[in-house]
């Protein structure tokens, strides 16, 4: 019998965070996760954490504006100064628990550029920023003697009544499923990448704390919002950091021209993710690129400050690709790489069940809009991460005994053994690749009603197929092949509401940018999209919406 | 839409995996070796190779990796015997004209199926060394002040991603399982030479005094080898050395080794093993002593006793010379 007064679905920055809190809090918690906290994919992190910190001449409403100018003013802007004003003491108070930030000659800590922002306000180390803090709180995780499930997959939330009361998980290394009773349940599972295909994310993103969600009646919001990054390596889709363009480093096309003249003349290479995306895919379109790429231009850096400063990208670039960085120019493009949308929450982290909270990139917020900038993500993880720790401690005072059924757990062992049982079928990872493949094709950089309704089609195609894929692998310890079939399931829901999210947006803002309607409609689209799981619904998806809160900052053409 | 694949090279690589298999479920504990063949793009990796496998191939075959990009620590095996890390070494390296390669799980480490070990020996190791900063102060607001060359000297560690590499391939925890590790020594060193830590001293006569501790490292230099972030292991292990030494920790057997060993080589130009062997013991430890009679026993049977009296080395006076170069550079 498994009980915690909170459970953490999630061992990467945003869950250890909460778990930080909740155990400051004196509750009992434990975070499960189907990785080792430490392989979580905040590692992956490169570029750093924003804050601005008012002792050096910055100021928190600063900060606030560029990420809601970033946003294209779909942030709500009253989570964005939450996220704003506490970033300061959460940085800071990182760096107490033993991160090694990057410091200046004070022996304060240090800043760099990063795009969108015209204030340095990025702490950093090196280029392994989020593999840095993951790791100090990892550290932390051990001395407080956190209880962890390792390598545990949920399957599904137990509602009763209309309120989250734990989990139903199956242990990978025995095979055995089992009841998590919970009095709260935080969920910090991280983004949905792999619904795209090429991604940055790892191979572990699979939307499944978002599909967790959705399922159990939580809308999502804004899934529409899909960030390219504009600069993935050539071929492998490997993520080359914001970092890059923050120290100094330049886009060039095929005739070595700094293209980003065109479209940002103001912060050029530093313009937003969206913005640069699109400069470089348009001149990849019209001819100006080389083999499918731009080329991201470090060499006038030298070798000293790049391996000092951007010594993982370095690696990468060699160990990958064979290029030496200080004296060869990398190819890159725009690659899959975040997602805007996420579990509709609070600025507390609650959802509209009782007892289930969302932190980090599978919660939605709003603080990232049409557009994150670079470096808040870890921001967003640390400070709504803690503060659904705090408030998932406070719901639970009012919570009694914990629920004593165990209803879900037959279910769902039936509904495992109905997969197992099937007859040989298709592939998972055939049905998997067509339904990604097809994202990417419309729901792209850039699109238009005919490409997101050939996204639809696509998936409409492949949810007819997801009764008749199987499960090759019948055995119990650590069956990946079984949890591949439950995450590809977790995957189709996630691209449910993105195409529906896109579908619904008749306008472009931030990633969503359509090349049939190339205007910003604020009169009328000054809203978010909610995305609802509903069988009566067409394609499954309930869309509604609801309006952008704005409290000091009147939308205006963003212009970088 | 960017096609990852435009531009580049379209022909394939054919790819010949042996790869050692276990199911404690179904082969009564025994394991098996299975072989596959798949194609992949010539710059693929090693890890792309097995993803193909698992995909099109066979979905039994159990193995962990998340992020491809060598930043998660996830994919940790052998391949060719030797532990690394797939997603960061291409297939072609490993098999240049398309001999077969073998991949097995990491070493020193409890399989649970096919290529994923357990993490449990790991991270029992880590936590050995208190991994968490324990400062004798916390400032009231705002954060600590270090140089940044004493922060970007902890990346060498920091850079650990705790994949197990090293783990796998210590020739020491082959024979000692009481060996702290080469990861978890080098966790430690993050911490002995983080200026804002409080309890360096403490930290280091742990690991001084500790059965398994720094001392039982025998310098194979494997570690430094297998580490596929650099972080060298080995070399944080004698950094704690000098350290532990520096802040007087001399009644080990690991100190009097290395004092003997310097006396030694300086004074007579080679090794006096037989000394070494009493020093490291110390002259009154005669439990241990006797503990070394059997094995001077046995090496006189076969021969093997070094003299008792060691002969110096015809250039002994050059040894001696270079010690005073080395330390005179070195002040």
């Amino acid at each position: 019998m498994y009980e915690h007064d909170v459970l953490i679905i999630g061992g990467g920055l945003a869950g250890l965070r909460a778990a930080v809190e909740v155990t400051r809090a004196g509750a009992d918690v434990a975070v499960i996760s189907k990785v080792h906290p430490v392989r979580s994919h905040s590692n992956a992190a490169q570029g750093g954490i924003n804050a601005p910190l008012t002792d050096r001449g910055d100021d928190w409403e600063g900060h606030a504006y560029d990420t809601i100018k970033g946003s294209d003013f779909l942030a709500d802007q009253d989570a964005v100064e939450v996220m704003s004003s506490e970033a300061g003491e959460a940085v800071l108070e990182l760096e107490r628990m033993g991160v090694i930030f990057s410091r200046g000659e004070d022996g304060k800590l240090g800043t760099r550029a990063f795009g969108g922002q015209k204030v340095a306000r990025t702490f950093f180390v090196g280029a392994i920023t989020g593999s840095a803090i993951l790791h100090v709180l990892f550290e932390q995780s051990l001395k407080l003697g956190l209880n962890v499930y390792e390598e545990w997959f949920v399957t599904k939330l137990i509602i009763e009544d209309g309120v989250c009361r734990g989990v139903v998980a199956i242990d990978l290394k025995s095979g055995e499923m089992h009841t998590i009773r919970a009095k709260a349940v935080i969920m910090a599972a991280g983004g949905a990448g792999r619904v795209f295909e090429p991604s940055t994310n790892a191979l572990i993103c699979t939307g499944d704390g978002l599909s967790l969600a959705y399922r159990a009646g939580v809308p999502l919001m804004d899934m529409e919002m899909i960030q390219y990054h504009p600069t993935t390596l050539a071929r492998t889709g490997i993520l080359m950091s914001e970092a890059a363009r923050g120290e100094g480093a330049y886009l060039l096309n095929a005739s070595g021209e700094r293209f980003m003249e065109k479209t940002a003349p103001d912060y050029m290479e530093l313009a937003s993710r969206d913005v640069v995306s699109r400069a470089e895919q348009t001149e990849i379109d019209e001819g100006r690129g080389i083999d499918g790429n731009v080329l991201l231009d470090l060499r006038h850096l030298g070798r000293s400050f790049i391996e000092a400063k951007l010594g993982y990208l370095q690696e990468v670039s060699v160990e990958f690709l064979g290029i030496d960085m200080a004296e060869q120019p990398v190819p890159v493009q725009p690659g899959m790489h975040y997602i805007m949308g996420g579990i509709k929450t609070d600025v507390n982290g609650a959802t509209n069940v009782p007892g289930l909270y969302a932190a980090g990139e599978c919660a939605n917020v709003s603080v990232h809009g049409a557009n994150r900038l670079g470096a808040n993500s870890l921001l967003d993880t640390v400070v709504f991460g803690r503060r659904s720790g705090v408030h998932a401690v406070e719901y639970i005072k009012g919570v009694g005994a914990h629920s004593k059924t165990e209803g879900d757990l037959a279910s769902e062992k039936a509904r495992l053994q109905a997969l197992l049982d099937r007859p040989k079928g298709e592939r998972v990872a055939t049905v998997r690749d067509d339904m990604a493949r097809g994202m990417t094709k419309g729901i792209g950089v850039f699109r238009d009603q005919a490409s997101m309704e050939g996204a639809l089609e696509n998936l409409n195609n492949v949810k007819s197929r997801m009764g008749g894929f199987s499960i090759e692998n019948k055995g119990k310890v650590f069956n990946t092949d079984l949890m591949f079939g439950l995450e590809l399931e977790f995957m189709v829901d996630c691209a449910d509401a993105v195409v529906a999210g896109a579908l619904t947006r008749k306008e472009s803002r931030g990633a969503h940018f359509r090349t049939d309607i190339t205007e910003r409609d604020d009169k009328n689209w000054l809203k978010h999209t909610l995305m609802y799981q509903d069988d009566e619904a067409d394609n499954g998806v309930r869309v509604e919406t609801s309006d952008v809160k704005i409290t000091q900052w009147e939308p205006v053409k963003r212009v970088y | 839409m960017p096609d990852a694949k435009q531009g580049t090279k379209q022909e394939t690589m054919h790819v010949n995996l042996k790869v050692k298999r276990y199911d404690p479920a179904d082969s009564g504990g025994k394991t098996w070796w299975q072989e596959y063949e798949v194609d992949i793009h010539p710059d693929s990796t090693v890890l792309d190779a097995l993803i193909e496998v698992r995909e099109q191939n066979d979905g039994t075959l159990a193995m962990r990796c998340a992020c491809r990009a060598s930043i998660c620590g996830s994919c940790g095996m052998k391949v060719n015997g030797s532990a690394k890390l797939v997603c960061k070494t291409r297939a072609i390296d490993v098999s240049p004209n398309g001999e077969q390669m073998t991949i097995e799980p990491m070493g020193n480490q409890h399989v649970v199926k096919d290529l994923v070990v357990s993490l449990d020996t790991f991270f029992a190791q880590i936590k050995r060394v208190e991994p968490f900063l324990q400062p004798d102060h916390v400032p009231a607001q705002g954060e600590y002040i270090a140089s940044n060359a004493s922060m970007e000297n902890l990346l060498t560690s920091m850079n650990c991603i705790m994949c197990g590499c090293c783990v796998s391939d210590c020739t020491v925890l082959e024979v000692d399982s009481n060996f702290i590790g080469p990861a978890a020594l080098a966790k430690a060193w993050r911490f002995t030479e983080d200026p804002r830590d409080g309890k360096r001293d403490e930290r280091l006569k742990m690991l001084n005094d500790e059965d398994g501790g720094m001392w039982d490292c025998t310098r194979c230099m494997k570690c430094v080898d297998v580490c596929p972030k650099g972080v060298a292991p080995m070399d944080r292990i004698m950094e704690l050395r000098e350290a532990a030494i520096q802040a007087g920790n001399t009644n080990t057997p690991g100190y009097h080794h290395t004092e003997s060993f310097y006396n030694s080589v300086k004074k007579n130009g080679r090794l006096d093993e037989t000394r070494l062997a009493i020093d490291s013991a110390g002259w009154t430890n005669l439990p241990r002593l006797l503990d070394l009679a059997p094995i001077g026993i046995a090496a006189m049977r076969k021969g093997k006793l070094p003299p008792l009296f060691p002969h110096k080395a015809e250039d002994h006076k050059k040894v001696k010379d270079l010690y005073e170069s080395v330390e005179g550079e070195s002040k």
